[in-house]
């Protein structure tokens, strides 16, 4: 009797090991069968174009002639353009809520970043296209013109028709959307400095900022530089706040940040119902599939990043 | 300068940009949310949850989309769900410290970042282009590879949260060890695991990306699985980006609908978990 009930129990925890190990197996196996069928939809399209895919400006429906550059400058350009913006005041607002908040400001603060990371990107998107735009386009667009479009080199970034959608306009949102990622994680790793390290600079006499600048982000510098890699990654992949905004062209014949542009995730949601030839539905596929590839090296190395700065932590202490 | 003041300005001015970050911050979430509110509540009526989405030019609303998007965050959360709760239970009681749990930790915390929109054309490759028309299981199943990630990022924190006195506890009485992951641990865990759902469903609620080429739209009301169906998301975008003022204070209604839904849901997760672990 004792021993069919050790038997029996020995075969339930058999299943259940086993089921649960399905599952896990499952998740891995999940990427990459997203790699393996962007690939295979991808194929025609890599067959004849070969590499020249990715320097190639031409995007021609009817000719059934592709080539992703325009695609692929509107996503790092807005990208880059969202971290410029959102890692300097992701940094701002982790400084404050780690060193300077009050104690009972920094739940409600905290809990507002958060909620902001929660809201939709179609909302940022529908807001952004109605209510930001107009007003960019009137009033920020004309006063960018007249002061750093004088500068030389740098104002030919701020160029052109002030029409509120176009590149910056993308950029600006997303920086927006990612902005609480990056504070989120940058306030998680300044919180990881012992307090030891801090008190000890601030005996000798260094100043908050002293503090800040010399000590925290030195020692966690892999996590912040971790936590834009992650803000970065979402901002390449983000498709319906830049699909509102970015004006959608798949022309590129100016450096100005105002033109009207296309990034990888704007042209699939934009144009993949309507692809009509069998070519044109695979060069987009290829589309996502470089999409794929630059967040999935990007995220790597964001999470390479983090888990360093946690071992970090654990021999620290 | 002296240098201590030259010091103790650096400070002052680094300081006050930091405030300024705050506010910078805090200066869009109230732009965003008073532009939604304000134009949101403008085109809320009743008609919203009685009529279907009309033709341009005509009066209607939004019920097949807000049911269709009802359906379709519903079953993928219950598919996503036990899907990720089981692979969690695996990396945080079985396999964690092995080769394999490390490695699929490190890809779902990489899939729960990737691009949605990627997995709707992974689910398109996959389903729609073998069966050859859109469909809402296939919108489903889009926005259930969403959700799993979330599930089990949150199923292991919380089980890796659950002291092992508790299990070697219940292990002494010579109970057999799935008894105790199902009986013990999940149980002692399930708020958390609650939040995490939570979360994963505000996620998904608002995501349209995914659901272009995958569920697609549809203007008339349907139940049927096998046939395009609206959700929220893909109508307001498509209403959002015509020409008519009608379809536009529709779209406004719609964001304000998710806007507040998806903000309750964040909410709700956070009391609870704060609930549970007060005590």
């Amino acid at each position: 009797m004792a021993d069919s009930t050790k038997r029996s129990s020995g075969l339930g925890d058999w299943i259940f090991h086993n089921l649960t190990r399905l599952f896990a197996l499952l998740t891995l196996l999940i990427l990459l069968a997203i790699l393996g069928s962007l690939v295979y939809g991808a194929l025609p399209s890599i067959h004849k174009f070969g590499f020249s895919f990715l320097w190639r400006s031409e995007w021609n429906p009817p000719m059934d002639d592709f080539g992703a550059l325009v695609h692929i400058y509107g996503t790092l350009v807005t990208s880059l353009i969202a971290l410029v913006i959102a890692v300097p005041v992701s940094f701002g607002i982790a400084l404050f809520l780690t060193e300077l908040s009050p104690l009972w400001l920094r739940r409600p603060l905290g809990m507002a970043i958060e909620l902001l990371a929660g809201i939709p990107s179609i909302v940022f998107g529908m807001w952004g296209l109605l209510v930001f735009v107009p007003f960019f386009g009137q009033y920020i667009q004309p006063f960018l013109s007249n002061t750093l479009g004088h500068v030389p080199l740098l104002g030919r970034l701020f160029q052109g028709a002030p029409i509120g959608i176009g590149l910056l306009s993308a950029g600006i949102i997303l920086s927006i959307m990612i902005i609480p990622f990056i504070a989120a994680v940058m306030r998680d790793v300044f919180e990881v400095t012992p307090e030891i390290l801090k008190e000890s600079a601030y005996a000798v006499g260094a100043t908050t900022w002293e503090v800040v600048w010399s000590v925290v982000l030195p020692f966690t510098r892999v996590g912040v530089i971790g936590g834009i890699m992650l803000g970065l990654g979402r901002a390449l992949g983000e498709t319906m706040a830049v699909t509102f905004v970015i004006g959608n062209s798949d022309q590129l014949d100016t450096s100005s940040l105002y033109a009207a542009g296309n990034s990888i995730a704007s042209a699939l949601a934009n144009e993949f119902t309507e692809a009509t030839s069998p070519m044109y539905t695979s060069a987009l596929i290829e589309l996502g599939l470089i999409l794929f590839l630059i967040t999935f090296v990007v995220l790597v190395f964001s999470k390479l990043l983090l888990m360093r700065l946690a071992r970090q932590e654990g021999k620290g202490t | 300068m002296d240098l201590r003041l030259q010091r103790k300005l650096t400070n002052i001015f680094a300081l006050s940009l930091s405030l300024a970050a705050v506010a910078f911050g805090l200066f869009w979430l109230f732009w965003l949310l008073e532009g939604v509110f304000r134009l949101g509540v403008a085109g809320l009526s009743l008609n919203l949850f009685t009529e279907m989405t009309p033709p341009p030019g005509s009066e209607g609303g939004l019920l097949n989309a807000i049911v269709g998007s009802l359906i379709q965050v519903g079953l993928a959360t219950l598919i996503g769900t036990p899907f990720g709760v089981l692979a969690g239970v695996y990396l945080a009681e079985y396999g964690g410290h092995t080769w394999f749990g490390k490695t699929t930790l490190f890809i779902n915390d990489i899939l729960l970042s990737a691009p949605s929109i990627v997995v709707g054309l992974f689910v398109y490759s996959l389903y729609v282009a073998r069966v050859r028309h859109f469909s809402a299981l296939a919108g489903i199943f889009a926005l259930a590879l969403l959700v799993i990630p979330v599930v089990i990022r949150t199923t292991e924190n919380m089980l890796v949260l659950v002291p092992d006195s508790l299990r070697e506890a219940v292990f002494a009485l010579g109970t057999p060890k799935w008894k105790v992951i199902t009986k013990v641990t999940l149980r002692a865990s399930l708020a958390g695991i609650v939040t995490g759902v939570l979360l994963a469903v505000a996620r998904v609620a608002g995501e349209t990306a995914p659901l272009l080429f995958t569920a697609l739209s549809n203007q008339f009301w349907t139940l049927d699985l096998n046939r395009p169906m609206a959700t929220l998301p893909v109508t307001i975008f498509k209403f959002a980006m015509s020409p008519y003022a009608d379809w536009q204070r529709m779209a406004w209604a719609g964001v304000l609908l998710i806007t507040v839904g998806v903000l309750a849901l964040n909410i709700l997760a956070r009391v609870l978990f704060r609930e549970k672990h007060k005590h």
